[in-house]
């Protein structure tokens, strides 16, 4: 198991290291000067210099990796030139809201998916499986921003029951600060929950026709034991798979979504920064999303382990 | 997949190279679908006379109508006339019917510019990583490092370098789609290249390029389409996405993302700015997403029971 957990973290480095290759090339290969980009359309010739001397832009590319690289390793992401703090200060200082949107959006989503998957593999052409097949292309098809603001209009502005946008620290009380992620999170769920439960139907109704489960109902257990103890038990690798791959869909879904509710976290840091040109934190936001992606993932690998003890690396 | 289940696919394919149209015209789905999609292609093309002004004509007079209501509009030569604002107007005094009307046509030629160009590239690069043993490594670690940033971080972030016009917009979208892409004409292509044609095509000394385009090529056809269909309805979202937000096409051009994007500030007064455009995008992605979902039913029953 540790020759796997060795073997799998290495496999992880050159994906990683990909993706900093990447980030750093978006910028460098794009037509024109990359220190007038950064710089901004405000700037003047001396702060352009500065920036190209700063970046060491008349270096040989790979040099200039190396630096970069060199940097990014020591935990140096550079400096916002837009909102003045440095990039590793900037992405902490709006990690919270985003993590506590995220985690409850996950939670909310598995509690509600899971189950609605199981129920419609079981009950195979039913009613329940019809209409959750058909939310969940529908789920797939309304935007974001949209679903965030039909739920914005029905339940904050007609009903008055929650705030219409914002958000509060965890530290100024539990229960705004839930309030206020409530619509957030379902918004962001909807489409998630979609995913989950068709992947989650599909692989039940796989292990339910396994010969283990008609054994199991032979010799006379429960059907609910049956279909969660038997069932739901062996298709759980492909569940937590997709949860893992999910986790790019949700990231996206975070930029919209803090925008629609007016959260500042990471995803809005994102959207101001492209506004505001400022090159530093968009590659670092998205490098922390991404690794933070392949990170999770790397996770949902090491979980099998847990779920499916036939899996030996 | 058990040994016992090839025999049944088989007929399958056989089914429905007797009758591709039929077995089409039997699903629901590609049937719905397809005559939405087709209703939205012909609103594009006839834009112009269905009830339209120029989208981007607007007048003070007529700023924040309810929908129904009847103003006025300023043309290009400065002459008013009387119009009835359908969708009721916006901040500006523009018509939000006109401008959804419009937005149409940007929708579906992001959608199918992006498959296209996503389709193009992927094939491209999942043939030569399934065929040429020694690109494989190389190119699959740089799709695997693309496919781990968040698709929309890609697009976003390569708009917002390139400055906004039609053609950046379509390629940054489908740039993160291509690793995907690549991905399934790779697996078939592996899968494909063990069949025995393949294998006598290679004994008979036909050259690799011919191999490639004329015996594996027409066999990925079908996952492909089906993969496109997906391609176009997620690039449609996210054009609408990036308007949105602010970055996407600019604002005087009549998307569906830039109408939300403008009728959010006044979203309490008038939501309709936000709920129209809304309501096409939402029809146009599900019509694209059924279709698909028929189509793969359809022409490819085994990937049909994976998901």
């Amino acid at each position: 198991m540790f020759t796997f957990l060795a073997r799998r973290l290495a496999a992880t480095i050159p994906v990683l290291l990909i993706v900093a290759v990447l980030v750093f090339l978006m910028l460098r290969l794009t037509p024109g000067d990359p220190a007038v980009i950064i710089a901004g359309d405000a700037a003047n010739p001396e702060q352009v210099a500065q920036i190209r001397a700063g970046l060491g832009l008349d270096r040989p590319i790979a040099v200039q990796f190396g630096i970069w690289f060199g940097k990014l390793l020591s935990g140096n992401l550079g400096e916002s030139y837009y909102f003045k703090l440095t990039v590793v200060d900037l992405i902490a200082h709006r990690i919270e809201p985003t993590l506590a949107l995220s985690v409850c959006t996950i939670v909310l989503s598995v509690l509600v998916s899971v189950p609605l998957g199981v129920l419609a593999a079981w009950r195979q052409g039913g009613w329940l499986d019809r209409a959750l097949m058909g939310f969940s292309v529908l789920g797939f098809s309304v935007p974001v921003f949209v679903l965030g603001y039909i739920l914005i209009y029905i339940f904050s502005l007609k009903l008055g029951w929650l705030p219409v946008q914002g958000y509060v620290r965890f530290a100024d009380g539990f229960w705004p600060f839930l309030r206020h992620l409530i619509l957030p999170s379902i918004t962001l769920s909807v489409i998630y929950i979609a995913l989950i439960a068709r992947v989650t139907r599909a692989a039940v109704t796989e292990t339910l026709a396994e010969d283990y489960v008609r054994t199991a109902r032979a010799k006379g257990l429960p059907e609910a034991r049956v279909v969660i103890h038997h069932a739901l038990a062996n298709a759980a690798v492909p569940i937590v798979t997709v949860i893992g791959i999910g986790i790019a869909l949700l990231i996206g879904g975070v930029v919209v979504t803090e925008t629609v509710y007016a959260i500042p976290g990471l995803g809005r840091l994102t959207v101001d920064a492209v506004l505001a040109r400022d090159f530093p934190t968009i590659q670092g936001v998205i490098l922390f999303f991404s690794f933070a992606y392949v990170l999770i993932n790397l996770l949902v690998d090491l979980s099998y382990l847990f779920f499916d003890p036939r899996i030996s690396y | 997949m058990p040994p016992t289940a090839v025999p049944a696919e088989a007929a399958v394919a056989v089914q429905i190279k007797g009758g591709l149209w039929r077995a089409l015209r039997g699903n629901w789905a590609v049937m719905m679908g397809g005559s939405v999609l087709a209703l939205l292609a012909l609103i594009a093309v006839a834009a112009p006379w269905l009830g339209t002004v120029d989208p981007t004509l607007f007048d003070p007079a007529s700023r924040d109508l309810l929908p129904g209501a009847i103003g006025e509009i300023t043309d290009l030569d400065g002459a008013t006339i009387a119009h009835k604002f359908l969708m009721g107007s916006d901040g500006f005094g523009r018509d939000i019917y006109s401008r959804v009307i419009y937005g149409t046509r940007v929708s579906l030629i992001v959608g199918a510019a992006v498959a296209l160009v996503s389709l193009l590239f992927g094939v491209s690069c999942g043939l030569a990583a399934g065929y040429i043993r020694w690109l494989d490594g190389v190119l699959m670690r740089v799709m695997d490092g693309v496919m781990a940033i968040p698709g929309i971080l890609i697009a976003i972030a390569l708009v917002a370098l390139w400055k906004a016009s039609l053609t950046t917009v379509i390629i940054a979208i489908a740039i993160p789609e291509i690793p995907r892409v690549t991905r399934l004409v790779r697996s078939l292509v592996l899968s494909i290249r063990e069949e025995p044609y393949v294998e006598a095509a290679v004994s008979l000394g036909t050259r690799t390029l011919r191999i490639m385009f004329g015996h594996i090529l027409p066999n990925t056809m079908a996952p492909l389409i089906v993969q496109g269909t997906y391609i176009c309805a997620s690039a449609i979202l996210i054009e609408a996405i990036l308007s949105f937000l602010g970055v996407g096409l600019p604002t005087d051009v009549p998307t569906w993302g830039n109408i939300m994007a403008e009728g959010r500030v006044q979203f309490n007064d008038f939501p309709h700015n936000v709920f129209f455009p809304g309501v096409f995008l939402a029809l146009t992605v599900l019509a694209i997403n059924m279709l698909g979902d028929g189509l793969r039913d359809t022409l490819d029953p085994r990937m049909s029971k994976r998901i």
